[in-house]
C-alpha cells in the first residue's frame, strides 16, 4: 500500500473541495473495494478523504412516492429497509445476491456504484491493463477472460462492472445525485457508468471533484412483477457470470411496461430502453421473452473463454422474465432456480 | 486546530476505539487496518487473517454491533466505534452459547476460520433474517471453511437459534 | 478385541476445542518477541527467465525498512543439495530461495523485505523493482504432452506402475463392451485458511524458538539446522496449532527459510507471514490428463483395464504420486496395463494434496466405471459389486480387511439407491434434472515409525507427548483418549503435548497415518508404564500381584488390578509411594510390523453416493445430498472422524465443480490467485452430508485397529458428482472442474442429439 495523507471530512462541501483540489485524492466510505485495491497496489491515492462522518446515512421519502437513499447508507440497510422491500423488492433482492453479509454491512450505496471491475489483470499490477495503466494494453483479450464482457467492449478493454445492486438500480431508472465544485447535479443511472471505448480508465461520468451524495428512486409499479436472477461459479459469495434484473407491469397477459438490465456482461449494467418500449403490448410469454433476450444480446461478442455467456445470458433473461411475469421472483437464499 | 480537517502525511492520527468494552486511544498511521491493529499492537490474535482482502471472512468482528471484515477497515476510519472480537464473546472457562455449540457440534477442525465463523454466527442470530437452514447457509457464506465444517456449523447455529427463541442469548461483553 | 472401551470410540469433543472457539489457540504468526522484525516476500511476475536487475533503492529508503535481501546479498546457506532435502523431499534439486538470478516459475521468491512493522515491509516490498529477461513459458500440460517421461528416479517404488498382467489389449479388443476416454483435471491449490507463517524468536544466547506453520515440527527443525549449520540442540520448532494444511505443509516452505535467515543475519526475532496470493505459488495438486480404457463381458465382469496417467511437475523436481495404480487393485481383472508419466512445466513443484494421486486417479477410474455400466446396461453400483475382489492383484497380497460390501450396502440403503431409475434424464423436479451417482473410494492404510512418551504422575494424571501434529485432524484428542483408556481415566485427566520438535520423534502428519502410528506408540508407552507399575507393585511385601504377568493386569479405578478379578490389586498411588516415585514415564518406539506388511496390503475404502440437481436450461449444478459410507477400521472418536470425512467430501465437491488455477499460458502466470476468484465451496454450496462408518475389524493394518481418515473422505467424490451429473443430464463431462460453461456446452450437444 502506498502511503497517503488522511483527512476526515465534516461536510460534503469540505469533502468536495478536498477532492477537487487534489487529483490524487480518493474518497473512503465503506472501504470494501478501495482498501482492497490499495492493498493490491492497484489504487494508489495520495490522500484519502474519509467521508464516514458526513450526514448521508438517511433514506428519505420523496413526494412522488419514491425514496432518496443517502450515499453512506449501507447495502444491508437498503436491502432490509421495509420501504425498499415493499416498493423496490428488486433492489433488495439484487443487493442480497451480492457479496456477503459482512461486506454488505460495510459497503455503502455510493461505494457500490463506484466499485471497480474484477478483471484478473486489472487486479494484478504486474500485467498490462489499460484500465489501470492507460496505454499499457489489455491482457484479458486473448487471455483468461471467462468472466469478461460480451457486450459493449472495446479493443482496449473487455472488463465488466461487478455490481449486483447497480443492475437493479439501472432497471429501476434510478437517478444519481452528485455534488461537485460546480454544485449539485443529477445523473440518470444509464448515463452514470460508461462503456470503455478508448478511455477504459474511466468507469463513470463523474467529473473531477464530484462525489455521489444520494441515489433517488421514482415511484413504480413493479413490486409484483420482478426478479433478480444471478448465475455464478459457486452458489454464493461470487461475482456474476450473468445476472438479470427484470421488472414488468402486466395487464391482461400483455406487457405494459418492461425493464431488463443485465449484469456481468458489460462495462456497465446493460439496458436497451428502446427495445423495452418496443415490446410493450406484446404477450407476456416465452416467445416474447426469447425475442427480448435476442434483441438485448444483439451484437454480443465472445472473447473465447466467455463465449458461453452469450447462450447463457439468453437463457437467463428468458427465465428471469418468466419469473417476473409470473410474480415469482428468485429468493436469493433458495438456490434452485424457479 | 480542528483535528478532523487536518491532513496527516506519514504522521499518525488519533483514534479512539472501544474494544471488547474497554475504551482505548491510539495514534495510528492511516494505513493500518483494524485487523492488523488487533493482531499486531493489541495482540488480540483471535481475529484471523486468511486473505486480507475480504474474500474469506476469517477476520470477521462486530463493529458497532454489525459483522464486518476487519481487514478492509482502516482503523483510523473507525474513530469512536465499538468493536467486539472473539475475545469479547467468551473465554475457555466461560464460553458464549455459540462457542459452546461450536464445540459440541465439532463445527471446526483446524480452528483458523472459527473465530470469524462464530462472530458471524452470533451476528446472524441477532440480525434475525435467517430462520430456515438454507437461509443460515446463505447468510454464513461470507465465511469460508477449507476444512469443510459447514454442516456442523449450520447445526451449531440452528441449536443456538432454537435456544435463543426460548430465551434470548446474552449480549456480548459490554 | 476393542470392545470394552470407556473413552476410545466415544464421540468426545476436542480437547483443544475451548481454545479454538475462543481464539486463544496460537498459530504460527501469533507469537511475538521484543523488537521483532517483519519480513515480506517479493515474488517473481514471470514464469521463466532471468533477473537482469533488482533496484531496491526506493524500498530501502522507505521508513521502517531494515534490510532487503536478494540473490545478490543473500547470506550463505548450505552448499550441498543434500542439506536442503527435507524428510519428504523429492527426486531433483530442492528450491533454494534467492539462490541465483534464474526464474523457474511464476511467483518464485525474488526478494525479502525486512522492516520494523508488517505494514512497512509490505509497502516497501511493492517498491522493489525487478527487471527480467523473460523466457517463453511452458505451462500448458496439454501442449507439453509430447515431452512426458517416466520418472527416472522413483519417489517411492510403490508409485511406479505394477507389471502388466494378462494381455489387456487383446482382452479389450475381444470384449463385447468397451469404453475408452480421456479425463483432465485442472490444477488445484490447497489454500488452507491460515496463511503460511514463521515466527523465529531469537534468545539472547542465540538459541531459537521457532513457530512454524508445518505438518511436521521436526522436519522444519532438521531442515533449518541443516541449511544454516545450526546446533540442533539450540533450536526448537513448534507447530502447536496448524490452521489447515491438506498436504501443503508437509515440506518446509520458504517463509521458514526467510525468517531464520534474516534472524541469524540481523540477530533479531523475525516473523514472515505470506500473503494469500503467495500461497498460490507454493505447491499444488498438479494438472493431470488420464486415459482409461475398460472392457467387460455381457454380465459386466471386467475383461481389461488400461489406465495411463500424466501429470505436471516442475523444472527442478520430479513430483510423483500414485495416480493410476488404483486401477489395478480396485476391481477383479486379470488383464491390466498401467502406465504413468510426468511432464516438466515452468511451475512450482506440485505437492501432495489431500489423497494425492487417488483423488485424481480414482476420479478418472470411477467415472470410467460409470461409463462402462451404461455401456453394459447395468446399475453402476451393481457393476462395482460384480467386480469386487478381496485381494490386491497389483502386489498379489491378501488384504488386512475390506468391508467395502458393507459400505455399498449401508450407503445405498441410507441414500435410497434402490429408488433410482437407471435412464439418464429420467428424474426431475421443477426446472431441475435430478441425478444420482456413485463411486468407490480407496486409500492406503499406512503406518510410519513413531515414538511417544506417557508419564503417570503421583496425582494420577497422565501426560502424553510426541512431536506429532494436529492440523485439524483431532490428534490431540485421540492420543488423549488412547492414554486415558489405558489408565481408566477420563479425557480431562490427560494432558497432550504435541507440535514440538523436542518431543519424541514423529514423522510429518500426512497420508492418514498419524492416528495409527502415534496412536500405537501412545498405547505401547502406556503399557510400558503399566509394566513398570507392576514391577514396583511386586516389590511390595505380600503383594497381591506378586505372580501376575503384564498380560494379566490392567488399571481400573486408580488401581492396578487383575483383569479377571478387580478385587485383587493395589492403588497406583500406593505403588508409587512404596517405590518412592513421583512419576513414571516411559518412551515407546514403534515400527510397522514388516512381517504383516510382507503378507498383506492395507487400504481404507468408501462408497460415495451423490445427488445433484442440474437446472436443465441454465446448467447450474447443486449437490443436494451426499452419503459417504466408509470402512476405516476402528473409529477412535466418531465425532472428529466424521468431521474428517465431511471435510474430504466438501473438498471433493470443490474438485468436482469449482477449483482450478487459471493460468495465462502466454505468460505462465496464474491469474485467479485469490479466494474471490479461486472458488472453494462456500456454505451455500454444501447441503446434506451423511457419513457412515461401517463395522470393520482389522488387527493387522495397525496394532490399535486404526486405518486413518484424513484422505479417504475426498476419494471418489468428484467421480460420484460427475456420474450424478451424467445421470441427471445424459451428458458425460470428463473435464474437471465441471463449471457451468461445460454443463451448458454438453447439454446443448445432448439436446441436439435428442432432437
Amino acid at each position: 500500500m502506498r502511503h497517503f495523507s488522511y483527512t476526515r471530512a465534516e461536510t460534503v462541501s469540505e469533502a468536495v473541495a478536498a477532492l477537487a483540489s487534489d487529483p490524487q485524492a480518493q474518497i473512503l466510505a465503506g472501504g470494501t473495494n478501495l482498501v482492497d485495491l490499495m492493498k493490491y497496489d492497484v489504487a494508489k491515492p495520495g490522500s484519502i478523504i474519509d467521508i464516514n462522518k458526513l450526514p448521508l446515512k438517511q433514506i428519505d421519502e420523496l413526494p412522488n412516492g419514491g425514496l432518496r437513499i443517502g450515499a453512506l447508507v449501507s447495502n444491508t440497510t437498503v436491502a432490509y429497509d421495509p420501504r425498499v422491500q415493499e416498493r423496490y423488492p428488486l433492489l433488495s433482492s439484487a443487493i442480497l445476491a451480492g457479496a456477503s453479509p459482512q461486506l454488505r454491512n460495510a459497503a455503502t450505496t455510493g461505494g457500490n456504484l463506484l466499485q471497480r471491475t474484477r478483471c484478473y489483470y486489472f487486479y494484478d499490477p504486474s500485467t498490462p491493463c489499460n484500465k489501470r495503466e492507460p496505454g499499457s494494453g489489455c491482457s484479458a483479450i486473448g487471455g483468461i477472460n471467462r468472466i469478461h464482457a460480451i457486450l459493449g467492449a472495446s479493443e482496449d478493454c473487455i472488463a465488466t462492472h461487478p455490481s449486483d445492486m447497480c443492475v437493479a438500480l439501472a432497471a429501476l431508472s434510478a437517478v444519481v445525485e452528485v455534488e461537485g465544485p460546480q454544485g449539485k447535479r443529477d445523473i440518470p443511472f444509464a448515463d452514470f457508468h460508461r462503456l470503455p471505448g478508448d478511455r477504459p480508465e474511466s468507469d463513470n461520468t463523474l467529473a473531477q471533484g464530484e462525489m455521489v451524495v444520494a441515489v433517488r428512486l421514482e415511484g413504480n409499479h413493479f413490486a409484483g412483477h420482478h426478479t433478480y436472477l444471478k448465475l455464478r461459479d459457486r452458489l454464493s459469495y461470487a461475482f456474476a457470470l450473468v445476472s438479470v434484473a427484470a421488472a414488468m407491469e402486466v395487464s391482461d397477459g400483455k406487457i405494459v411496461e418492461l425493464r431488463v438490465a443485465l449484469g456481468g456482461v458489460a462495462h456497465k449494467p446493460w439496458r436497451d430502453m428502446l427495445a423495452e418500449t418496443e415490446f410493450a403490448g406484446q404477450p407476456a410469454e416465452e416467445v416474447t421473452f426469447r425475442h427480448i433476450a435476442q434483441r438485448l444480446l444483439a451484437g454480443a461478442k465472445g472473447q473465447g473463454q466467455n463465449d458461453f455467456k452469450i447462450p447463457l445470458a439468453e437463457k437467463v433473461i428468458v427465465r428471469a422474465l418468466k419469473q417476473a411475469a409470473s410474480g415469482r421472483p428468485q429468493v436469493q437464499s433458495v438456490k434452485a432456480i424457479q | 486546530m480542528d483535528l478532523s480537517s487536518q491532513s496527516h502525511t506519514a504522521a499518525t492520527c488519533p483514534v479512539s476505539l472501544t474494544i471488547n468494552g474497554e475504551k482505548r486511544s491510539f495514534d495510528l498511521h492511516p494505513w493500518v487496518s483494524l485487523l492488523d491493529l488487533l493482531r499486531g499492537q493489541l495482540e488480540l490474535t483471535g481475529t484471523k487473517k486468511g486473505c486480507d482482502h475480504g474474500q474469506c471472512g476469517a477476520c470477521t468482528v462486530m463493529i458497532d454491533g454489525e459483522r464486518m471484515n476487519s481487514c478492509l477497515k482502516l482503523a483510523v476510519s473507525l474513530d469512536g466505534a465499538e468493536i467486539t472480537t472473539i475475545e469479547g464473546l467468551g473465554t475457555p472457562d466461560n464460553l458464549h452459547p455459540m462457542q459452546k455449540a461450536f464445540l459440541e457440534h465439532d463445527a471446526y477442525q483446524c480452528g483458523y476460520c472459527t473465530p470469524g465463523q462464530i462472530c458471524s454466527a452470533v451476528a446472524l442470530v441477532k440480525e434475525g433474517h435467517a430462520h430456515e437452514r438454507h437461509e443460515i447457509r446463505e447468510q454464513m457464506s461470507g465465511n469460508l471453511c477449507r476444512c469443510g465444517a459447514y454442516t456442523n456449523i449450520a447445526d451449531a447455529i440452528e441449536e443456538v437459534m432454537a435456544a435463543d427463541k426460548a430465551a434470548p442469548v446474552r449480549e456480548a461483553a459490554e | 478385541m476393542f470392545n470394552s472401551s470407556k473413552v476410545v470410540g466415544l464421540p468426545l469433543s476436542r480437547i483443544d476445542g475451548p481454545l479454538k472457539v475462543t481464539g486463544t489457540a496460537g498459530y504460527a504468526a501469533e507469537y511475538s518477541a521484543p523488537d521483532m522484525l517483519h519480513g515480506y516476500v517479493v515474488c517473481s511476475t514471470v514464469a521463466t527467465g532471468t533477473i537482469t536487475k533488482i533496484d531496491t533503492s526506493a524500498a530501502e529508503a522507505f521508513p521502517g525498512v531494515v534490510k532487503i535481501y536478494t540473490y545478490e546479498n543473500r547470506p550463505k546457506a548450505a552448499w550441498r543439495d543434500s542439506k536442503w532435502k527435507d524428510e519428504v523431499a523429492l527426486p531433483g534439486h530442492p528450491l533454494r530461495p534467492l539462490n541465483n538470478d534464474r526464474i523457474l516459475f511464476d511467483g518464485q521468491p525474488v526478494a525479502l523485505v525486512v522492516a520494523d512493522s508488517f505494514e512497512a515491509a509490505r509497502d516497501a516490498a511493492a517498491l522493489v523493482q525487478v527487471t527480467y529477461e523473460a523466457g517463453e513459458p511452458h505451462t500448458d500440460l496439454a501442449r507439453e504432452q509430447g515431452d512426458s517421461y517416466v520418472p527416472p528416479v522413483p519417489r517411492m517404488q510403490a508409485f511406479m506402475p505394477p507389471k502388466p498382467r494378462g494381455d489387456s489389449e487383446a482382452a479389450f479388443a475381444q470384449a463385447p463392451h468397451q469404453i475408452s476416454a480421456e479425463y483432465t483435471i485442472e490444477g488445484e491449490h490447497h489454500n488452507p485458511m491460515e496463511l503460511f507463517a514463521t515466527t523465529a524468536i531469537r534468545h539472547e544466547d542465540g538459541s531459537y524458538l521457532i513457530h512454524d506453520k508445518s505438518q511436521g515440527s521436526q522436519n522444519s527443525h532438521d531442515y533449518i539446522c541443516n541449511i544454516f549449520s545450526l546446533d540442533p540442540e539450540t533450536v526448537v520448532v513448534r507447530n502447536s496449532y496448524v490452521g489447515g494444511a491438506f498436504g501443503s505443509g508437509l515440506r518446509p516452505k520458504h517463509q521458514l527459510f526467510f525468517a531464520v535467515m534474516a534472524s541469524l543475519d540481523l540477530k533479531r526475532s523475525v516473523r514472515v507471514e505470506m500473503s494469500r496470493q503467495e500461497m498460490f505459488y507454493l505447491t499444488w495438486r498438479p494438472t493431470s490428463i488420464q486415459t482409461v480404457s475398460l472392457a467387460a463381458d455381457d454380465k459386466g465382469h471386467l475383461q481389461s483395464v488400461m489406465h495411463h496417467a500424466l501429470h505436471a511437475t516442475s523444472r527442478y523436481e520430479d513430483y510423483q504420486e500414485n495416480v493410476a495404480n488404483w486401477s489395478g487393485l480396485a476391481y477383479k481383472c486379470d488383464n491390466v496395463t498401467i502406465s504413468y508419466e510426468i511432464a516438466k512445466l515452468d511451475v512450482p513443484t506440485p505437492g501432495d494434496m489431500r489423497a494425492p494421486g487417488a483423488a485424481t486417479g480414482i476420479t478418472a477410474l470411477e467415472t470410467a466405471m460409470d461409463e462402462l455400466a451404461y455401456e453394459v446396461g447395468i446399475d453402476p453400483l451393481e457393476l462395482r459389486v460384480i467386480n469386487f475382489i478381496h485381494r490386491d492383484q497389483n502386489t498379489d497380497k491378501d488384504l488386512t480387511s475390506k468391508a467395502l460390501h458393507a459400505c455399498y450396502r449401508e450407503g445405498a440403503e441410507r441414500f435410497g439407491w434402490s429408488e433410482r431409475s437407471h435412464e439418464p434424464r429420467s428424474m426431475r423436479e421443477g426446472n431441475e434434472l435430478i441425478g444420482w451417482g456413485v463411486a468407490t473410494g480407496i486409500w492406503e492404510a499406512q503406518m510410519s515409525p513413531a515414538e511417544a512418551k506417557v508419564r503417570l504422575s503421583s496425582d494420577g494424571k497422565l501426560t502424553v507427548s510426541a512431536a506429532a501434529s494436529d492440523i485439524g485432524t483431532g490428534t490431540y484428542t485421540i492420543l488423549g483418549q488412547l492414554a486415558a483408556e489405558a489408565f481408566d481415566l477420563s479425557l480431562s485427566d490427560v494432558t497432550v503435548k504435541i507440535g514440538d520438535s523436542s518431543l519424541p520423534k514423529t514423522t510429518v502428519e500426512g497420508g492418514s497415518w498419524t492416528a495409527a502410528s502415534s496412536g500405537t506408540a501412545v498405547q505401547v508407552a502406556a503399557k510400558m508404564v503399566i509394566a513398570t507399575l507392576l514391577k514396583a507393585a511386586q516389590k511390595i511385601d505380600n503383594s497381591p500381584l506378586a505372580k501376575a504377568t503384564e498380560e494379566q493386569v490392567e488399571v481400573a479405578e486408580g488401581r492396578l488390578v487383575l483383569e479377571t478379578n478387580h478385587q485383587v490389586g493395589i492403588a497406583l498411588s500406593d505403588i508409587m509411594a512404596a517405590a518412592g516415585l513421583d512419576e513414571i514415564e516411559e518412551h515407546a518406539k514403534i515400527e510397522p510390523d514388516k512381517s504383516i506388511q510382507k503378507k498383506y496390503s492395507a487400504y481404507t475404502h468408501s462408497a460415495v453416493f451423490v445427488e445433484v440437481r442440474v437446472d436443465e436450461e441454465l446448467g447450474q449444478v447443486r449437490v443436494t445430498r451426499v452419503v459417504d459410507a466408509v470402512a476405516a477400521g476402528r473409529i477412535l472418536n466418531p465425532k472428529t472422524a466424521r468431521s474428517q470425512i465431511l471435510g474430504g467430501v466438501v473438498m471433493g465437491i470443490g474438485m468436482a465443480l469449482h477449483e482450478e488455477g487459471m493460468v495465462d499460458h502466454r505468460t505462465g502466470r496464474i491469474m485467479n490467485h485469490n479466494l474471490a476468484e479461486y472458488h472453494v465451496p462456500a456454505h451455500a454450496d454444501i447441503e446434506e452430508i451423511d457419513v457412515i462408518f461401517v463395522e470393520e475389524d482389522d488387527d493387522k493394518a495397525s496394532p490399535i485397529g486404526v486405518k486413518g481418515l484424513g484422505e479417504i473422505g475426498i476419494v471418489g467424490v468428484a467421480a460420484a458428482v460427475s456420474n450424478a451429473i451424467f445421470h441427471a443430464t445424459g451428458s458425460r463431462i470428463r473435464s474437471f472442474p465441471i463449471t457451468i460453461d461445460k454443463v451448458l456446452g454438453a447439454t446443448a450437444l445432448e439436446s441436439e442429439t435428442l432432437q
